[in-house]
C-alpha cells in the first residue's frame, strides 16, 4: 500500500470502478448489463408499442419506420416484446438465482463449516442434484408443479442450488483453519454468528463471481423452457417464446428468430465478460497487476 | 502481590487432555495442577510440544472435539467448573470474564472487517449496549492499547495495521468485557523485540489496574523474567518445577530448568558457553512409567524409570515444588536415608 493510499482510503465503489475500468472488457459487460435491466425496468415507457397488441395487416412484415425490428406471425411488434421480454428474463433470472445463491450458499457454508457427517450428507444430496442437467431438471421440477412464473423460478433456483453449495463449501472450509476464526471462539462467538459475520464476508467475492456467470444460465434455461412450451404463458412477451413462436416461419421471416436469439446472445456475453471480469477483479493474485 | 488468603481465580486440578492418534488416545497434559489468583500471572514455560498452549485451550474448552478430548480433572474459573459447562456456557464465559490471545497477531483478525467494529463486536456481543456505545467503548479500548490517534484508526483495516498494533487490537478484544482472567499464548513471539517489550509493559500495566489475573504462555525465559509473578516449568505435559519467579531464576532445582537457563544465550557471558539440551521431547505416542525427562536428564537414575516423581516442595523455600527424585527427594526418603 502507497503513502498516499493509506492517507485517502477510497472508498469500496471506487475502488471496484477503478478496477473495473482496467478490465475494458468486464466494463463492457457490467455496462450492457446494466443497460438491460434499465431497459427491463423502464419498459413501459421504453418500448415503442404495448407488446401485445396486434397489427393483423402487417404479419410477418419486415422492419419499418413504424416497427423497427418488423412484425411476429400475429402482427405485434418484434422491438416492444423484446423489450418487455427482457423484463420476463431478468425477474425470472435474478430471483431464481438469488434464491439459489442463498439457500446454496448457506448449505455450502454449513457444510463446509461443520464437516463431517452434516458435509457428507449435504454434498451427497448436492451430488445428486449436478447429475442432472439444468434443463432436465427445470423440466422435471414445471413438469411436476405446473408452469407458473413462480414454478419457473423455483424450478431454475432449483438447479442452481448444487453449485452455489458447491463453491461456498470450499472456501469456507479455507477460512475456517484461518487464525481469526479461533480467536473469534475464544471471544465467544457460537457457530452462527462466525459463520454468518466471519466467514461469509470472506467468501462472497466467490459467490458473486459465480452468481453473474449462473444469472446467464438461468436466462437461458428460463428461454428454453419457454421454448418448448414449459415457460411463462402467452401471451406474455419472453424470449424464448418469441423464438417458439417465430420458429415455425422461420424460413419466410427469420427475424422472428433471429432478434430474440441476438438479445439472449447479448446479455449471455455481457453476464460471462462480467463475472470473467469480477473473478479476476477478486483473485488477488491478478489484483495488482 | 501474591495473597495466599484469597481465592484463587482460576484452579485447575489434576488435567489430563488427551488426543486420538490412530484410534489411541494419548495424553498431551497430564493431572497438571496449578492456580492463579487475582492480580497474578503465572508463566507456563516449556519448550514445543510440552502441553503449554493445549492447557490454555483446555481452559477455554477449545479442544477441538473430534480429535482430543479433556479425561479428567476440573478447571475451576470464578467459582464454577467449566469442564461440566455445556458449549452454550462456555460462549457466555469466553471473551467476557475469560479471555484469550494468540501468538499470530498477523493472522488474528478478519481481514475484510474495521478493527473499529470487530472490537465494538466484542463488546456488543456481552453486553446490552448500543451500536454508539459500543463504538465509543470500543474507541476508549484502542486508546488504552495506545493505538496512536485511535479515531482516525478507527475504520482502518487489518491490513493497514502493523504486527504490534494488530496485537494491541488483540488484547484489546479481549479486554473489552473486562475479563478476570486473561490466557495469553505466546503473545509476544511473532513480534520485533522492541515491540515485544512495548506489549508486555501494556499487559503488566492492563493486568495491574484492573487486577486481572494472568496465564502467560511462551518459551522464552527473557519474557518470563520480566513479566511473571509465578512461573511454572512444564515437560512432557507435566508441571516439574513450579516456584515464584526470583527463585526460579536464582535456584533452578529440577535438571531440565537448569538445562533450560544455562541454554539460553546470556550477554554477560562468553559466546562459547551455549548448552544445548541434547536429544529431544519424547513424543506424546511413546508410554514411559518414570520421569519423561529420564532420557536427556545427566542425573538419571534407576529409580527415574520406575514411577513418575511427584511434585514436592523444595525444602527452605516456600512454594517452591519440583517432580525429581535426584533434586528433591522426599524428607521421609531423606530421614530413611540418614
Amino acid at each position: 500500500m502507497s503513502a498516499t493510499s493509506t492517507l485517502h482510503p477510497p472508498g469500496r465503489l471506487a475502488r471496484f470502478a477503478r478496477l473495473c475500468w482496467r478490465r475494458k472488457a468486464a466494463s463492457a459487460g457490467a455496462l450492457i448489463t446494466l443497460l438491460m435491466l434499465l431497459v427491463a425496468i423502464f419498459a413501459p415507457w421504453i418500448a415503442p408499442h404495448d407488446p401485445n397488441e396486434q397489427d393483423i395487416l402487417s404479419r410477418m412484415a419486415g422492419p419499418s419506420a413504424d416497427y423497427l425490428l418488423g412484425n411476429d406471425t400475429y402482427g405485434r411488434d418484434i422491438l416492444s416484446r423484446i423489450i418487455w421480454g427482457a423484463r420476463v428474463s431478468l425477474f425470472i433470472g435474478v430471483t431464481s438465482i438469488g434464491a439459489a445463491m442463498l439457500i446454496g450458499g448457506m448449505l455450502g457454508v454449513l457444510a463446509g463449516y461443520f464437516g463431517g457427517k452434516l458435509d457428507r450428507l449435504i454434498m451427497a444430496v448436492m451430488d445428486m442434484l449436478l447429475s442432472f442437467p439444468s434443463l432436465v431438471m427445470g423440466l422435471l421440477v414445471v413438469a411436476v408443479l405446473g408452469p407458473t412464473t413462480l414454478n419457473l423460478i423455483i424450478a431454475i433456483a432449483f438447479t442452481a442450488i448444487a453449485p452455489f453449495a458447491r463453491i461456498a463449501r470450499a472456501p469456507t472450509m479455507a477460512v475456517k483453519q484461518r487464525d481469526f476464526i479461533e480467536a473469534g471462539r475464544a471471544l465467544g462467538y457460537s457457530d452462527l454468528r462466525i459463520m454468518a459475520v466471519h466467514v461469509l464476508p470472506n467468501i462472497l467475492d466467490e459467490i458473486m463471481v459465480l452468481g453473474s456467470l449462473w444469472l446467464a444460465t438461468a436466462i437461458r434455461t428460463e428461454a428454453s423452457l419457454s421454448f418448448i412450451g414449459l415457460g411463462v404463458r402467452p401471451p406474455t412477451a419472453t424470449w424464448g417464446g418469441m423464438i417458439r413462436d417465430g420458429f415455425e416461419n422461420m424460413l419466410d421471416a427469420p427475424g422472428l428468430v433471429i432478434y430474440p436469439s441476438i438479445a439472449i446472445l447479448i446479455i449471455m456475453v455481457a453476464l460471462n465478460l462480467l463475472g470473467d471480469g469480477l473473478r479476476d477483479a477478486t483473485d488477488p493474485k491478478l489484483r495488482h497487476e | 502481590m501474591n495473597n495466599p488468603t484469597q481465592r484463587p481465580i482460576l484452579s485447575v486440578e489434576n488435567l489430563t487432555t488427551e488426543f486420538r492418534i490412530s484410534g489411541q488416545w494419548h495424553p498431551a497434559i497430564r493431572d497438571l495442577s496449578f492456580q492463579v489468583q487475582p492480580n497474578e500471572t503465572l508463566a507456563i514455560v516449556g519448550e514445543s510440544g510440552c502441553g503449554k498452549s493445549i492447557t490454555a485451550l483446555s481452559i477455554m474448552q477449545l479442544i477441538n472435539k473430534s480429535q482430543g478430548r479433556i479425561a479428567h480433572g476440573r478447571i475451576e474459573f470464578d467459582g464454577r467448573d467449566l469442564t461440566a459447562c455445556s458449549e452454550r456456557e462456555m460462549e457466555a464465559v469466553r471473551g467476557d470474564a475469560l479471555a484469550m490471545i494468540f501468538q499470530e497477531p498477523m493472522t488474528s483478525l478478519n481481514p475484510v472487517m474495521t478493527i473499529g467494529f470487530q472490537i465494538a463486536e466484542a463488546v456488543r456481543y456481552h453486553r446490552p449496549v448500543s451500536k454508539r456505545e459500543a463504538n465509543k467503548r470500543a474507541l476508549e479500548l484502542l486508546e488504552m492499547v495506545k493505538i496512536p490517534s485511535a479515531a482516525r484508526r478507527f475504520d482502518d483495516y487489518p491490513h493497514q495495521f502493523s504486527g504490534g498494533m494488530r496485537q494491541r487490537v488483540m488484547i484489546a478484544m479481549a479486554l473489552a468485557c473486562e475479563p478476570k482472567l486473561l490466557l495469553a499464548d505466546e503473545p509476544t513471539t511473532a513480534l520485533d523485540v522492541t515491540i515485544q517489550v512495548q506489549i508486555l509493559a501494556l499487559l503488566a500495566d492492563l493486568k495491574e489496574t484492573k487486577q486481572m489475573g494472568m496465564v502467560f504462555i511462551t518459551h522464552n525465559l527473557g519474557v518470563v523474567a520480566s513479566i511473571a509473578d509465578r512461573v511454572a516449568v512444564m515437560y512432557g505435559g507435566r508441571i516439574i518445577e513450579e516456584a515464584d519467579v526470583v527463585s526460579l531464576f536464582e535456584h533452578p532445582t529440577h535438571p531440565y530448568t537448569e538445562a533450560l537457563l544455562k541454554s539460553m544465550p546470556r550477554v554477560d557471558q562468553p559466546r562459547t558457553a551455549l548448552h544445548p539440551i541434547a536429544g529431544q521431547v519424547p513424543p506424546i505416542t511413546t508410554d514411559m512409567p518414570g520421569c519423561r525427562y529420564a532420557d536427556r536428564c545427566p542425573l538419571r537414575e534407576a529409580r527415574c524409570d520406575v514411577s513418575v516423581p511427584p511434585l514436592t516442595p523444595v525444602a527452605g523455600a516456600t512454594g517452591h515444588r519440583v517432580r525429581c527424585w535426584v533434586r528433591a527427594p522426599s524428607p521421609m526418603l531423606e530421614a530413611v536415608a540418614s
